[in-house]
């Protein structure tokens, strides 16, 4: 196994009283998948809020290949390689689809700062943006304004755009929310693709999506992880199965 | 500077601010409540101050005038609110600035229209007529200082209407949740008439009890208006005790910059303005 | 209407306000020159508030800079030279809109909407009860700028219509660098932060740079305008940055349509030819005294009905159909 490319080590996160995420230490590491599952309210969005800068950690240490990076903004870790996906699809709806993606690969480009050189006219961002739109399976759709596709379709968008910063890391929050049985293969089946070349964390609550692609799982509840570990040995966890109510229904397969 | 020229400038410094808070309050709740800015805040408290003269002019008696135009402020009110501003509620904040400049240009021509372009004086009522002396040569008026008891008493009650009464929970529920309010059973919409009519009565009894000190006169409005906004900027958007932690500081930097730097006062403001926005953007007590 | 006859459009305009200054009118020409300023006027509000997504409400300050800056490079009774006049007044609003944008741009919405205002209002107090400015009384400039070559004027801006050329030409030249600049990476990364900033920054777009930099552009755009006023105007004063020029210039680039370039020359003609008219006592009688009532009735029912402006409904009316919208 490798090093591991992401590492949190006790992340906290308060807000005034409330503490939303406690003692978290987990890593990710290229080529594995890593679920995050928990019921609603466990944290786990705060919790990708702040590995990718969305929200500063109150304490605690999120190292990105041996470097301190907690508290950094979502810009600068963005562009050290760190990529995530949103739970409420936060895309450019006026936009057409080839221009979400465009504009998510010109992140990349040093000199974006040209102000006379048309934005068409970057080849490299433009091959950047057709790849990850056909990672996605959006290639078809490439004319059409965002706010006119299907909630799936977005939602593969909203990879899709990921993607197009070629990220190192991906933080996906519910890629297969609201989408249907086979939006949700082909989904799964993306996400097969990418762990070669990635490290991912994964949240979701399709029990079947967790459990073909978990390499590790962990179970938050109420901001701490109560399991974490291969999903055999999650499953078959005592404390994992009284935390579910009716647990072994839930877990299996 | 010797000690009872200090506390006079002290204690006007506190009035200025204690007036200001009044007028800045209502524009904090409105934004904070109903999160509308409202340019046109500060023609209401022209509205006051002009009501205040014409009605005393007519009755003899500047209580009167006041008694006489607060309900026709609070109505006035409630008619806008229902008319014009109850469209804004889910529109961009573009949309209302421009319809409230509007607003403001309307005002203005009206103004001129029924009470004319001069510049007029308002009586101090007899019995607050007197003074208090402080030295052997030097007396402060009591008028003053009665402004200064009437904002605190209104401060106080605002306090408490916000934080202790049922009415006060159902407003700041509102700020936060509209929908969830809404479908407790609570009429929103009622709360939201009263919240805008309760803040523009504030700034224009702020008018009408300050017009003996400032007279009437145009653009009286304009002028407390963008003081408002550096008092809700530094104090942070809808709290209120920001805008009263701000107007204070306002009212006494401006009270002490005019005898002390009397080219520079005016500047004072937004110098303080640009401090605070360097260090805590959010305002003193707004949320980050 | 198709794209071709779109892009011959803003040429013929130009080429019909060319030929303008052959109907012999004094009045009508001053009037069009005074459109255009505000048309520069107007896109350089235009860049912030409808490519960028940020509302400003001081705008005149930097308009207003840029006409004192003139005022006190023009020596009294002489002339001063267009060449390095015009750039060094633009300079000094690219420069304060640099330090102000720093400041105001920590914050959004409708703080700052206020602080913008605020701003405005500092300048204007510094022009009002100093002595910087000539106080309330402003600033007399007694002859327009010159462009010389060595010791030959080339073109004498004292001359109407050449003035008016000038201002054509200027006019012209700032919606062409608009253009360009907008549809580059820099402006589409402009439009991504207006349309959604959370998502621009979580992509790793620098975001405070890239308003900054729009926020400095748009300064030094509004200082050609501030500039041009004075120089046709000959008189300052702080009314020039007052925040009545400001909600004029952001009614001007609304009643227009905002994200439009073509739309803020439309709303700067529209809302100087409306406050001419509005005023013009030959229609209106005793009644054009108070003009702004009937413009702040209109500024309303635009706010509330035409949100969208003029644009907006030129759009509608030659709307294409569904959503298969190809990008350029």
């Amino acid at each position: 196994m490798s090093e591991a490319i992401l590492r949190t080590k006790g992340l906290t996160k308060r807000f005034g009283g409330l503490v939303a995420v406690s003692d978290v230490s987990l890593d990710l590491h290229v080529g594995e998948i890593h679920v995050v599952i928990g019921p609603n309210g466990a944290g786990k969005t705060t919790l990708t809020n702040l590995l990718s800068g969305d929200l500063p950690p109150t304490s605690g240490e999120v190292m990105f290949q041996g470097r301190d990076i907690a508290g950094c903004s979502s810009d600068h870790i963005s562009r050290l390689g760190i990529g995530r996906s949103y739970q409420k699809t936060n895309i450019f709806l006026p936009f057409t689809v080839f221009e979400n993606c465009r504009l998510a690969a010109q992140s990349r480009t040093p000199n974006a700062f040209r102000v006379f050189h048309q934005a068409g006219r970057y080849p490299e961002i433009n091959r950047r943006a057709e790849e990850a739109m056909t990672a996605a399976g959006l290639d078809k759709r490439a004319g059409r304004i965002a706010a006119t596709l299907s909630h799936g379709e977005q939602r593969q968008l909203e990879i899709a755009m990921c993607l197009a910063t070629q990220p190192r890391v991906l933080l996906l929050d519910e890629p297969l929310a609201g989408m249907g049985p086979h939006e949700s293969q082909s989904m799964v089946e993306l996400i097969k693709r990418l762990t070669a070349d990635h490290a991912i964390m994964l949240i979701e609550h399709d029990m079947d999506a967790v459990f073909a692609l978990a390499h590790r799982l962990t179970v938050m509840v109420n901001g701490e992880v109560l399991e974490s570990g291969t999903p055999d040995a999650v499953r078959s966890s005592p404390a994992v199965q009284l935390a579910y109510l009716g647990g072994e229904e839930i877990l299996h397969e | 500077m010797d000690f009872a020229f200090f506390l006079i400038q002290l204690l006007n410094g506190l009035q200025y601010g204690l007036l200001l808070f009044l007028v800045a309050s209502g524009l904090t709740l409105v934004f904070g409540i109903m999160g509308i800015i409202n340019l046109a805040h500060g023609s209401f408290y022209m509205v006051g101050a002009y009501l205040a003269w014409s009605l005393s002019s007519l009755t003899g008696s500047l209580t009167a005038a006041i008694l006489l135009a607060i309900p026709l402020t609070v109505i006035l009110g409630m008619a806008l609110e229902r008319l014009l501003f109850r469209h804004l509620y889910q529109r961009d904040h573009l949309y209302q600035v421009l319809l409230t400049y509007g607003l403001i240009l309307v005002f203005e021509e009206l103004r001129s229209l029924i009470w004319g372009d001069d510049v007029h004086g308002v009586a101090v009522p007899a019995l607050l007529n007197a003074s208090i002396p402080l030295t052997d040569n030097l007396s402060y008026p009591i008028y003053r200082l009665a402004i200064s008891g009437v904002c605190l008493l209104l401060a106080a009650g605002l306090y408490f209407l916000i934080q202790k009464t049922r009415l006060g929970m159902m407003i700041r529920a509102g700020a936060s949740n509209r929908d969830m309010v809404q479908s407790l059973g609570i009429d929103i919409k009622l709360i939201y008439t009263l919240v805008f009519a309760l803040g523009i009565a504030l700034a224009a009894f702020a008018g009408m009890i300050n017009a003996p000190l400032s007279s009437v006169f145009p653009n009286m409005g304009s002028q407390v208006l963008i003081i408002c906004f550096v008092v809700v900027v530094i104090g942070g958007i809808g709290s209120v005790k920001g805008a009263m932690a701000a107007s204070l500081m306002i009212g006494l930097a401006e009270t002490f910059g005019q005898v002390l730097v009397p080219e520079v006062a005016g500047m004072i403001v937004y110098v303080l303005m640009a401090i605070v926005l360097v260090w805590r953007p959010q305002g003193l007590f707004g949320r980050a | 209407m198709s794209s071709r006859l779109a892009r011959f459009l803003p040429w013929l305009a130009v080429g019909l306000l060319a030929l303008f200054p052959l109907v012999e009118s004094t009045f009508y020409m001053q009037l069009l020159t005074k459109v255009l300023i505000m048309a520069i006027f107007a896109m350089s509000l235009d860049l912030l508030v409808g490519y960028t997504g940020l509302v400003s409400f001081g705008h005149a300050a930097y308009f207003g800079l840029a006409g004192y800056a003139l005022a006190l490079m023009a020596p009294k009774y002489e002339t001063v030279s267009l060449w390095w006049s015009l750039p060094a007044a633009v300079g000094v609003c690219a420069l304060f809109a640099l330090i102000t944008g720093t400041l105001v741009l920590r914050t959004r919405g409708i703080y700052f909407i206020m602080v913008t205002l605020a701003f405005s209002q500092m300048l204007f107090f510094i022009f009002h009860d100093t002595k910087i400015g000539g106080g309330s009384d402003g600033i007399y400039i007694y002859a327009k700028p010159v462009m010389k070559m060595g010791d030959v004027e080339l073109f004498s801006l004292e001359k109407l219509q050449n003035f008016y050329w000038l201002v054509l030409v200027l006019t012209a030249l700032v919606y062409l660098l608009l253009h360009r600049v907008l549809g580059s990476t820099f402006g589409r990364a402009l439009l991504g932060i207006k349309v959604n900033e959370h998502r621009m920054r979580a992509l790793g777009f620098p975001v405070f740079r890239y308003q900054l930099a729009s926020f400095t552009l748009a300064g030094a755009l509004a200082g050609v305008a501030g500039y041009l006023a004075a120089a046709q105007y000959g008189f300052v004063n702080p009314e020039i940055l007052s925040w009545h020029q400001s909600g004029a210039v952001l009614m001007m680039v609304i009643l227009g349509g905002m994200g439009s370039l073509y739309g803020s020359v439309i709303g700067a003609f529209a809302f100087v030819l409306l406050q001419e008219g509005l005023s013009d006592q030959a229609w209106f009688g005793s009644w054009a005294k108070h003009w702004q009532l009937a413009m702040g009735i209109f500024i309303m029912l635009i706010a509330l009905y035409l949100p969208q402006g003029l644009a907006g409904l030129l759009q509608k009316l030659g709307r294409k159909p569904a959503a298969e919208v190809a990008d350029e």
